[in-house]
């Protein structure tokens, strides 16, 4: 093949690795499904050769139930409690996306209020999602349990805040095309403005324990690089593009939603390593923090639905769009082409999550095995959005 | 960002007879697309993505899309002698636009952040020419994606490094996501030791015809 794909060169390892090596001799092992740290369903063909990975394959499907298909027979409102299960850690951003791609379908205008209430969501998801991925991320270096509890403290708060506002943990279901579903109350968001408050502490605190932890610089410096040229043409996105130093994010690219209005930065890698993604959440969920305490400032009185939008028996004009946002995982875009029936013609998502891992092989070429689990755990995948 | 008027133009003098059509949108996102020829189409992908001006580096979405055959019908007015009187007479003509299988890449820019300029490409029909060029070699994004479409839609991708199933098993036979897909009645039908043993307790005990089903087959007396 003369594609000109990257090849990584082998890591350097200690000697004593490389004695323990049988010459020439590749041990085909199947990691998968089953194993804890694929996140789900994953499984990857590997050859190995002692403990050095030659050659990666994964394998998609165990969740396949073709999302897609549903979607066109169902109606465009009956996919948007569906679109929870893709992602199902960040339903707020999978609502965000396919209701954004519908408004930009039937032309639809949201009001203010409600955009503000988007933008609160999306960022407490990001939060939420970033500090379970870190939490999962040290108990697959073996650090069992006690991050990924801390982590899953801090989400419970979030989540706790979900339900009482949409009536579910994970499942939301809460935005509609023309807005949100319910409104927030004036006490909901004082809870909300004090569990980010105390959010910091939290984050101080769970830095102090990894950035400078001996073993986990060891594990994760220098392991799975990535090239911000390789990322670029794999159509990497998210945390992973800018972990290689790539400034790209669709927040501020695109400006959707209300974003322009708020300051914050981007945060960027340098070396596109696995410690250079793990340390892009952590600085991201300090930017999210910035965010949600300008919009608790900000969020003005008003309705959160356009009185305009016709839910039920919603049959958008003939046409197609395609809507994406910066989703905690990366790009999640949807394309919907309408043929002005009350069905999608065609509807389809684009999972960050599945593209992330185009370059998998190519991170994990060259490390060990124990590496691979690592470098899996911070690509980032939910295995409803991978196999859809 | 030019315009994507501007952008055939371009493309036009750089790929000397390309066949390139801009294909409306008639939603308010306006996101008119550029259809490309399959014969040159891994060389307009390549200008796309390396022309200074439009750099569009990152594809990220890339899809299939199924479309049936339409029928067409129209209603023309003919003059017809009928009983030896002349009159007007309404003949419906019937056209039959055949269907086709459609990839769709929605490209961006990272490097001048603009975006996105949608490329469709076209097979010559649904059934016997499924091919189309693949754009993996320009943008490695599609691997995958373009997996899926060969996987879902069943467009075989010339050139593509690793044309397999990525979510269907490999033995799967159909294409799901065609629009005249129909489920089987039994996804993976094979004899099983069920099915002979079955067979034998029939051949041993003496039918009961008035009763159905599993209930045929019961101990005789």
């Amino acid at each position: 093949m003369s594609l000109g794909f990257q090849e990584l060169e082998a890591a350097e390892r200690p000697p004593t690795i490389m004695t323990s090596r049988l010459e020439g001799e590749l041990l085909e092992v199947s990691m998968g499904p089953q194993h804890p740290s694929t996140h789900g369903v994953f499984r990857m063909n590997v050859a190995l050769d002692g403990e050095i990975v030659r050659k990666l394959k994964p394998v998609f499907g165990y969740l396949h139930r073709n999302h897609e298909k549903i979607g066109e027979n169902t109606s465009y409102l009956g996919s948007m409690p569906y679109t929870d299960r893709l992602d199902y850690f960040c339903s707020m951003t999978n609502n965000w996306a396919y209701a954004l791609s519908v408004e930009k379908l039937a032309g639809i205008e949201v009001p203010e209020r409600a955009e503000y209430l988007r933008v609160i969501l999306a960022e407490l998801t990001r939060l939420q999602n970033h500090a379970s991925l870190l939490g999962f991320l040290l108990s697959d270096m073996g650090a069992w349990g006690t991050p990924l509890m801390y982590a899953f403290r801090e989400r419970e708060k979030i989540l706790d805040l979900f339900e009482s506002l949409s009536g579910s943990r994970m499942m939301c279901d809460y935005m509609r095309f023309g807005g949100c579903r319910v409104d927030a109350s004036p006490e909901w968001l004082a809870r909300a403005k004090e569990v980010v408050n105390r959010f910091p502490k939290f984050l101080d605190e769970f830095e102090n324990l990894i950035v400078e932890n001996e073993i986990l610089i060891a594990r994760t410096q220098n392991v799975g690089k990535l090239s911000p040229g390789l990322a670029i043409s794999a159509g990497i996105t998210g945390p992973m593009l800018r972990a290689c130093g790539v400034n790209y994010d669709i927040r501020k690219v695109d400006g959707y939603g209300y974003y322009p209005r708020f300051k914050f930065r981007i945060p960027l890698g340098e070396h596109g390593d696995t410690y250079d993604r793990l340390m892009m959440r952590a600085l991201e969920m300090r930017e999210s923090i910035a965010i949600l305490n300008q919009a608790f400032e900000q969020i003005p009185a008003g309705p959160v639905m356009n009185p305009k939008v016709k839910i039920r028996a919603f049959k958008p004009p003939v046409g197609e769009a395609y809507g994406r946002i910066e989703a905690p995982k990366g790009e999640l875009g949807f394309y919907l082409i309408s043929d002005g029936s009350s069905n999608p013609y065609r509807y389809r998502v684009r999972p960050p999550s599945f593209i992330n891992l185009t370059i998998l092989e190519d991170l994990c070429l060259g490390h060990t095995v124990a590496d691979v689990m690592v470098i899996l755990g911070s690509v980032d995948i939910v295995m409803g959005e991978v196999d859809r | 960002m030019e315009t994507l008027a501007e952008i055939k133009a371009r493309t036009e003098t750089v790929a000397p007879g390309a066949r390139l059509e801009i294909v409306s949108n008639g939603s308010p996102s306006q996101q008119a697309s550029l259809r490309i020829d399959n014969e040159h189409a891994v060389e307009i992908a390549r200008f796309l993505r390396d022309d200074p001006e439009l750099r569009l580096d990152f594809c990220s979405n890339v899809t299939g899309v199924d479309w049936l055959d339409r029928t067409i019908k129209k209603t023309v007015k003919v003059k017809q002698v009928v009983d030896g009187v002349e009159k007007e007479v309404d003949q419906i003509s019937e056209e039959v636009i055949p269907g086709y299988l459609e990839a769709v890449y929605h490209l961006y820019s990272i490097a001048r952040k603009h975006g996105p300029v949608i490329i469709r490409m076209r097979t010559a029909d649904r059934t016997a020419e499924t091919q189309l060029p693949s754009l993996t070699s320009i943008w490695r994004s599609a691997e995958f994606q373009e997996r899926e479409i060969f996987d879902l839609y069943g467009i075989h991708f010339d050139g593509h490094p690793d044309l397999r199933r990525i979510l269907m098993w490999d033995e799967f036979e159909d294409y799901p996501m065609r629009k005249d897909y129909r489920e089987p009645d039994d996804y993976e039908y094979e004899p099983t030791p069920h099915d002979d043993v079955l067979e034998k307790a029939k051949r041993h005990y003496a039918p009961r015809p008035q009763l159905d089903g599993a209930e045929k087959i019961t101990a005789q007396p």
